[in-house]
């Protein structure tokens, strides 16, 4: 008997552990998540039906798809799952216009300051996430840290309301995604070739031309990166929106909590993050094939 | 029903605490007991282990329906959990209960037998559970704020405060605040229109609904613990809330010292009567020690204390003459006989209206 046959290669065994971990911590769940997607809601534990039957010898497959059906009847779910995008793209936009100057800051940095810099950016995230937005918290409510020093000066009289908008949950998501943005903006702008910017100067053109012409294209993968870090997770954050939004803000990670806790109808909260990953595959699927085809470019 | 996350941490600490101190003898008795935050007297846990030798890990939850997902997604871990009576009944119903053996719970004569009896609602035969808390969901308010803004006669003690946007109009300047329960606000709204509170007829949700809309622009936030500490700091002049929170409210205040007075109110139109139960999980493995602490529980001195704590009325009628008669004559916590008529349990409804009045509510708070 060859035995040899039975045991993987060395190859087979390295590129087997990403793949066993995405078809545990990935598919398999997933699966799950769609299979009680089609399941109908019942009081019982786990609360839902099977999907699968097996009565005497036969296994039969009962797919429930009004569930789905039921998220396209009423317009809640896609306004929220509007009201979603909307704020991602914002927040996006925002870490954006703020992580790039600071990205390209540390990146023309000297050595040793840029160490330094790189360090202030992550140095927050030591802190639990939880504890940062508690501090939000602190700092935009009614008696907070802003509104009293406003007051304490004079400068207003009755205090500003920050606290439970989507001013507030934009403040927080910027605030805690901006390392995200900044990270991969600053990986790019580093392996940036001086020389062209030097060359476009030399040859008369002023900074901002140099900046839109050469600088801000070639770091266009960068810019991409740093994007999807922010929107995708964003588009389906539930911590931020719930501590500091108010009653406004509607948004697809507070409705499918709704659906889980409130009406207890596992079958539909399933259905909705199925619909959620399915639109967010989209966004992620073009950045794969941008990044596919500048791996092509480079090679 | 109740309490901040910053208590629940503080708990959850002190349960750790308690925890790691068990964690030598391994072959020890242990008991995992899943309570509601601030939610017993300080001393209960530690006396029944001193007095059983049986570790009790106790961890704590601030929503029933945290609480319910674990228990329907099978294998809490616990031994005893703290379910309210409305969400109980559902949960028996699915089978997350084990039946109690009552040749272990000698304490039995000491409940409120009247009270048993309107539980069987919940609980038929009650055998599944015992009550441990039961209180009120009704008006708290700033007696100095809503004089100033509405005069002398203000209406406190009615719903009239509330839901007649007229006042609350006026209100919304010094703080408004409401539970975020449809759960509590539509009984709450059903009332005040004269309609059943636990009412099956969808077009009567409608009407709530349309009720709750005229009120909303005027309601500073919706939360279901927030409005403790807010209370208490005088930064809200009237919240919708629990009767043990809303009277919590107001010990913080006296101790503080900050000339905020904090009152609870049953409206006269009535309030919702809620009871929070004990009850063992089907697939609890200490068993034995689940019921020894259930009997503990029902010991009048026992169950007095934690009144005393908590500033709840229990369900042990031994226990009454060993409360503070400053906790029984608060009418507050234990109601008049006038106000008692006028209370209201909630039922277990049906799926449709749970989600009419989830999906309501949304509309309420987002206006979507």
């Amino acid at each position: 008997m060859n035995l040899k046959k039975f045991i993987p290669s060395g190859r087979t065994l390295v590129i087997g552990i990403p793949y066993t971990w995405l078809a545990l911590f990935f598919m398999a769940p997933f699966a799950l998540v769609l299979k009680i997607s089609f399941s109908e809601a019942e009081i019982a534990i786990p609360p839902y039906t099977d999907v699968f039957r097996y009565v005497d010898d036969t296994l039969s497959v009962v797919l429930n798809i009004g569930n789905y059906i039921f998220l396209t009847e009423d317009d809640l779910y896609i306004a929220a799952y509007w009201g979603s995008v909307k704020i991602a793209f914002f927040s996006t936009l925002f870490c954006l216009l703020l992580g790039y100057p600071m990205a390209y800051a540390m990146a023309r940095a000297d050595e040793k300051t840029r160490n330094i810099l790189l360090l202030l950016v992550l140095l927050p995230s030591w802190t639990s996430f939880l504890i940062r937005i508690y501090a939000w918290i602190g700092i935009l409510k009614n008696n907070g840290l802003i509104n009293n020093l406003l007051m304490g000066m004079g400068i207003i009289d009755q205090p500003i309301i920050m606290l439970n908008t989507n001013f507030a949950v934009y403040i927080g998501i910027v605030y805690a995604y901006l390392p995200f943005m900044v990270l991969p903006l600053y990986a790019n702008l580093i392996k940036m070739d001086i020389s062209l910017v030097e060359a476009a100067s030399d040859l008369g053109a002023p900074p901002w031309k140099t900046f839109l012409k050469i600088t801000l294209p070639l770091s266009k993968g960068g810019v991409i990166a740093g994007s999807m870090l922010v929107f995708i997770p964003v588009v389906g954050e539930f911590v931020i929106p719930d501590l500091l939004g108010g009653p406004e803000t509607l948004m697809i990670g507070k409705v499918l909590w709704q659906e889980f806790f409130n009406n207890r109808d596992w079958p539909i909260a399933s259905a909705l993050a199925i619909v959620m990953l399915a639109l967010l595959s989209i966004p992620i699927a073009w950045f794969h094939r941008y990044q596919a085809k500048e791996m092509e470019g480079e090679s | 029903m109740k309490k901040s996350i910053q208590h629940s941490l503080l708990t959850l600490t002190a349960a750790c605490a308690i925890a790691a101190s068990g964690q030598t003898l391994a072959e020890d008795k242990v008991l995992h007991v899943y309570n509601w935050s601030d939610y017993i007297a300080e001393d209960t846990v530690a006396k029944f282990e001193e007095r059983t030798g049986i570790k009790v890990t106790y961890d704590v939850f601030d929503s029933n329906e945290v609480l319910e997902a674990k228990l329907l997604s099978g294998g809490t871990g616990f031994d005893i959990v703290v379910p309210s009576s409305s969400f109980m009944a559902r949960q028996i119903q699915a089978g997350a209960y084990m039946e109690l053996d009552r040749s272990k719970l000698s304490n039995w004569g000491n409940l409120n037998m009247p009270m048993m009896k309107s539980l069987e609602v919940y609980d038929p035969g009650n055998k599944h559970s015992i009550p441990y808390m039961w209180g009120t969901t009704g008006i708290g308010y700033n007696p100095e704020k809503v004089k100033a803004a509405l005069g002398d006669n203000a209406p406190v003690d009615s719903w009239d405060l509330i839901f007649k946007p007229e006042n609350l109009e006026k209100l919304t300047a010094c703080g408004v605040a409401v539970l975020d329960a449809p759960t509590e606000m539509y009984p709450a709204a059903l009332k005040y229109l004269n309609l059943d509170p636990n009412s099956l007829n969808k077009d009567d949700y409608k009407a709530a609904t349309e009720l709750l809309l005229t009120i909303r622009p005027h309601i500073t936030y919706f939360h279901s613990s927030k409005y403790i500490s807010d209370l208490a700091n005088g930064d809200l002049c009237v919240a919708v809330g629990w009767s043990g929170d809303v009277l919590q409210a107001a010990d913080r205040a006296e101790e503080a010292g900050n000339g905020v007075v904090v009152e609870y109110v049953i409206p006269k139109e009535g309030a919702g009567m809620w009871f929070d139960m004990l009850a063992i999980p089907a697939d609890a493995k200490n068993v034995d020690e689940a019921h020894a602490f259930l009997n503990y529980l029902m010991e009048p001195e026992v169950i007095a204390e934690i009144s005393n704590y908590v500033a709840y009325a229990n369900g042990n009628s031994a226990s009454t003459p060993l409360i503070d008669e400053e906790v029984t004559s608060n009418p507050g916590i234990y109601p008049t006989a006038e106000a008692e008529k006028n209370l209201y349990p909630f039922k277990v409804l049906p799926k449709e209206i749970d989600r009419m009045t989830t999906r309501g509510w949304t509309k309420v708070k987002s206006g979507m």
